[in-house]
């Protein structure tokens, strides 16, 4: 397992981390992990007697424990849910969990989810506000070869286009739209799957692809003409943020009610956010130290693509000029608009009317940043440099 | 002894060579697609099918970069495991399947009004059940004792294991003649005698198939569950992180659908040994 470079900013501290890393390195190794877990106690006990006691919170994800989490799992390993006295059970996703219902059934206090999803579950009932916008840009792309010539969404026209349909597909569809295309007509629709291989073996010649999972497992693949692996400059890609037809994406919703009515979830909310915002903040100036947590939490991702994982999550947070977590009411109208406006194949739109005013609320999210700012915390990024990370075949 | 032993040589060689069968047509198919024009339904090339010996080499290839442990292992572990819970939701809803047959059995009314919901109860599909299992499961918290995700997977093996067993063992309690009835009333046994020395054994011939039919269900339930609801742990969250990596290790996923394949295997087979040590006893000919 190599080391990535670190940010400018942060390697100041590398060697400060470096025992910590190498003990979370030695843990994943098969070594002993007692020692950790005993120095972790300590810190929980230490914490724990400050605080009359510990607020249970149960968090949803959306999908196993990777990089697109690391905030809440840094937040919760360095121990910054406990000095806000909070005890947080981090529930992992699966095929079938839409965390946005588990949060509307009242099954777990806080969930992360994407925005034009928790839109629809909202129009559909579930009663849920976004109280932190963590990502600040949309980590969708349309990859595809870079002789097919694709760069913009009007390039599209007459291609094969796979995409993952569910409720995936919206900002493509905006996007074709927005060019003056038709969806129906002029672009050749394919059912994706979660893999890469058809764009590869050339079936399709647009591929739908995270920028943070499904681009850098194209990346990770060997070319067989050189027998080194794909590069960059083998693709392009389309990128919503660009074509602006992005939608916001991972938020945490807390519950509208419990927001109105419970003095006690405001305060724990409030906890919550500041907690989380800090473990972003950690996992942007710590990308390793963070890529090292999750893997230490039980991801089956290999070191290579966890590394790129974080480092990408951090591209789409970082820098965020109005502060981490501030939803703009630019990008929230756009969110909305194409969410109302897109039709997909079937004609349907994500929501057919405008949010209500209790879907977002900025409140917690300022409160936390003027707490995290007087401890001298960088909250909106300036100066961020992402850090370079070389993939590995199979981005172990 | 010595022709039971030829008996059984000759039946392993025979499921050696079905595996053997299994792998020359899979290579067929790929050399038929790789060297002629002939349109077939499926992919051939080496990202969807890999070789036979890619496969095989991706059970000894370590799980990350720079780990000790092969991707069989965990593969293995993750199988153990996935068992273990199989077999507890086994356990579970063959009680519970038992159970509601000799209810359903002693009561002609409990029998009109379960025998709907226990078969409607299959009907519910596992999107929709397993999101609530989870739901219920996590607020589910009595002393130190805090419901996790593998409680829900063993409920919801037991879910599906539940039905066949009911069913089977119904029609099963149900099986003995007029005569044999009459002959235990004769006796004036009492109900609990009946189905003791007549009915339960006259069911084992219902029940063994039931079994083997709750046990594929329990292990299906299983791998799915954890497909579903994502329970860590388990060769059903393997298969989808695995085949998450199927790009550029195309080889991977397929371990663990092994993994998932020698499951049924053993589940099969444990229900085999029930089935010789259950009908030891029993006439080898004219069982009704």
């Amino acid at each position: 397992m190599k080391i990535g470079k670190f940010s400018a900013n942060a390697s100041v501290r590398a060697v400060g981390f470096a025992a910590a890393a190498a003990l979370v390195l030695s843990a994943c190794g098969g070594g002993d992990t007692a020692t950790e877990e005993v120095v972790v106690e300590e810190e929980v006990t230490a914490v724990a007697e400050e605080c009359a006691s510990l607020t249970p919170v149960k968090l949803q994800l959306q999908w196993f424990v990777q990089a697109q989490f690391g905030g809440y799992y840094a937040a919760k390993d360095k121990g910054f849910y406990e000095e806000e006295c909070l005890d947080v059970t981090i529930l992992e996703g699966g095929v079938d969990i839409v965390p946005q219902t588990v949060l509307a059934q009242g099954n777990a206090d806080f969930a992360i989810s994407w925005v034009p999803k928790a839109l629809s579950s909202r129009e559909q009932g579930a009663a849920i506000t976004d109280v932190a916008q963590v990502y600040g840009r949309s980590g969708t792309l349309q990859v595809s070869w870079a002789d097919s010539n694709i760069k913009t969404s009007a390039d599209l026209k007459g291609k094969k286009v796979g995409n993952w349909g569910f409720g995936n597909e919206y900002e493509l569809f905006a996007g074709i739209t927005k060019a003056g295309l038709d969806p129906a007509k002029d672009v050749q629709l394919v059912q994706q799957q979660f893999d890469m291989q058809a764009l590869l073996k050339r079936e399709i010649d647009a591929a739908q692809a995270m920028t943070y999972n499904e681009y850098a497992q194209v990346l990770e693949a060997v070319n067989p003409d050189t027998g080194a692996l794909y590069q960059p400059e083998d693709f392009n890609v389309i990128n919503w943020n660009e074509e602006g037809t992005a939608m916001y994406q991972d938020a945490i919703w807390a519950s509208t009610e419990r927001l109105a009515s419970d003095a006690d979830y405001q305060d724990t909310t409030q906890r919550f956010v500041t907690a989380s915002l800090k473990g972003w903040i950690y996992c942007r100036d710590n990308a390793q130290e963070c890529a090292d947590i999750i893997t230490a939490n039980g991801s089956k991702l290999g070191a290579s693509h966890q590394l790129w994982m974080m480092n990408e999550v951090n591209k789409l947070i970082w820098p965020a000029p109005a502060g981490i977590g501030v939803i703009e009411p630019a990008l929230w109208e756009q969110t909305v608009t194409v969410a109302l406006g897109t039709k997909n194949l079937e004609g349907a739109t994500i929501v057919t009317e405008a949010p209500s005013p209790e879907a977002y609320t900025n409140e917690y999210v300022e409160a936390s940043l003027a707490v995290l700012t007087a401890e001298g915390l960088n909250v909106t990024g300036e100066g961020f440099t992402p850090i370079t990370v070389e993939l590995k075949e199979g981005g172990n | 002894m010595n022709q039971r032993f030829a008996k059984g040589l000759v039946s392993a060689a025979w499921g050696l060579a079905a595996v053997g069968i299994l792998i020359v047509l899979w290579e067929l198919y790929k050399w038929v697609g790789e060297t002629t024009n002939i349109p077939l339904p499926a992919n051939y090339d080496d990202a969807s099918m890999p070789h036979i010996w890619v496969i095989l080499g991706g059970f000894f290839e370590p799980e990350v970069r720079g780990s000790d442990t092969a991707v069989w292992q965990t593969v293995a572990a993750g199988a153990g495991r996935s068992l273990l819970i199989a077999v507890g939701g086994f356990v579970i809803g063959v009680s519970i399947g038992l159970l509601l047959a000799i209810l359903m059995e002693r009561s002609q009314l409990a029998e009109r009004s379960l025998l709907p919901y226990v078969i409607a109860s299959q009907t519910v599909p596992l999107i929709a059940l397993a999101p609530l299992v989870v739901g219920i499961g996590n607020r589910i918290k009595i002393g130190e004792f805090q419901w996790t995700q593998t409680q829900s997977v063993m409920l919801i093996a037991a879910y599906l294991a539940f039905f066949p067993i009911s069913v089977g063992a119904l029609r099963g309690l149900k099986a003995p003649t007029a005569a044999h009835l009459e002959l235990m009333r004769s006796y004036a046994a009492k109900p609990n005698a009946i189905l003791w020395k007549l009915r339960f054994p006259s069911s084992i011939p219902y029940l063994i198939p039931a079994l083997k039919v709750s046990a594929a269900a329990a292990i299906v339930g299983t791998v799915v569950a954890e497909i579903s609801t994502g329970a860590r742990g388990g060769v059903g969250r393997l298969i989808v992180e695995y085949a998450r990596e199927a790009t550029s290790q195309p080889g991977k996923v397929y371990v663990a659908v092994f993994g998932a394949a020698l499951l049924g295997l053993i589940g099969a087979g444990l229900v085999t040994l029930i089935d010789v040590i259950a009908t030891r006893n029993l006439p080898r000919e004219g069982v009704a």
